[in-house]
């Protein structure tokens, strides 16, 4: 089957643009549904709140919602814009473009629930702090979105950037496989991050007097989980400015595409590992705050050690590029 | 783009590497994370028993790592011995 360039760029840009939207609206809308839920359990306990908490509940959702209209943005700009360059590799571009902003909105889209609904609870059981809850929430939440925000940098700049005179083969695999590996990478941190603020949210709501304690451990947390998807957006970087020799043989490009697979695949589960470390320590740093300094080496150490098998990912990912 | 024997034989073993590390790190990940969650919360309930509870934190830890290094041993073999 023979295709000219233009039907290929458009063939990759349409699956691509659905690929983004339809992975992309996953996340937000559990989180968004987890956020309701939780406000609806806060309205039964306290109805006299319920103007604060419907505030509350729709604040929290519109900065879940941001994680997938990033992909709504993606996805639109797939189906209508006039993509610089017209080569192969633009095609391999656009369909990298939406894998990565379809996978790396689900994370952050249910991560960013979890602040959401756990301020709802928390200004039902404490509401002399309705606005310190908001305040924290925010913090929480906007972190949860930055995996989200890594992925829409690495699709905005396979979109924008000009590929047409670099060697089609192998390159095509290094566009494709640096989308997939930020997009999936920052799954686990979106997720991971949302567990914390979670926790610093209902911890604020039990013991108002450790707010900067709570906001301190969550923040180390979740910068901690955030770095998986800082290792996804490193491989990704290396991939799409690194310029391969021309080869037409298939192990140069499946070992660029796997680079990518395996640092994006390797984020995940580190990324919401360090997460449910960070939610324990924050949770009992409401619980005991005498042992805030205590729970937060012990916290650190144990992401350490979760972190260990996205470095080896990293590791493994840096052979393929580099060395073989 | 012809394509060879041997040349499918090296693809198919870069990709299954990759697939091996990234899927493989997964579990031992999420793994050892709830084990430090639990940790937090048996310092935070008995803060006095931490040097004992940080060991057996790493200890637990390091029996779950042990998957991720076995995929990082095949990920290694598929690279360079196959």
């Amino acid at each position: 089957m023979q295709m000219d360039v233009d039907t290929l760029i458009r063939v990759a840009a349409f699956t691509g643009g659905g690929i983004a939207m339809g992975f992309g609206a996953i996340g937000a809308a559990i989180g968004e549904g987890y956020t309701a839920a939780q406000a609806n359990v806060a309205v039964s306990r306290n109805p006299s709140l319920s103007g604060d908490l419907f505030k509350n509940m729709l604040v929290g959702q519109a900065v879940a919602e941001s994680a997938s209209i990033f992909a709504l943005v993606i996805a639109i700009l797939l189906l209508f814009l006039d993509v610089p360059g017209h080569s192969k590799l633009t095609a391999a571009a656009l369909f990298g473009a939406g894998l990565c902003i379809g996978f790396g909105a689900i994370g952050s889209g249910i991560g960013s629930g979890f602040p959401g609904g756990q301020c709802c609870m928390g200004i039902a059981r404490q509401p002399a702090v309705v606005s310190k809850m908001t305040t924290n929430m925010l913090i929480g939440s906007a972190v949860c979105q930055t995996p989200a925000i890594f992925s829409m940098v690495v699709a905005l700049m396979l979109l924008f950037m000009d590929f047409s005179k670099l060697p089609l083969f192998p390159t095509w695999a290094a566009l494709i496989g640096a989308g997939v590996s930020t997009g999936l990478a920052a799954i686990g941190s979106g997720y991971g991050g949302g567990l914390a603020a979670g926790a610093s949210c209902e911890g604020l709501a039990r013991q108002p007097e450790a707010g900067s304690n709570l906001t301190t451990t969550m923040l180390v947390g979740q910068a901690v989980a955030q770095t998986p998807s800082i290792f996804g957006l490193l491989i990704s970087f290396i991939l799409i400015f690194k310029t391969f020799p021309e080869s037409t043989s298939l192990s140069a490009a499946m070992a660029l595409l796997s680079a990518g697979i395996c640092m994006g695949f390797g984020g995940i589960g580190p990324g919401i590992g360090n997460g449910m470390a960070a939610e324990g320590a924050v949770r009992w740093v409401a619980r005991n705050i005498k042992s805030a300094g205590e729970l937060m080496r012990i916290m650190l150490v144990g992401q350490a050690v979760s972190q260990s098998t996205s470095i080896y990912a990293m590791v493994i990912s840096l052979v393929l590029i580099f060395v073989l | 783009m012809a394509i060879e024997g041997v040349d499918i034989v090296k693809a198919a073993a870069f990709l299954g590497a990759g697939i091996s590390m990234g899927l493989g790190a997964i579990g031992p990940g999420v793994g050892e994370g709830m084990v430090a969650a639990k940790a937090c919360e048996a310092i935070g309930k008995n803060p006095k028993e931490a040097g004992l509870l940080t060991r057996t934190m790493l200890v637990g830890q390091a029996v779950s790592e042990s998957t991720g290094i076995y995929s990082l041993v095949i990920a290694l073999l598929l690279l360079f011995v196959v």
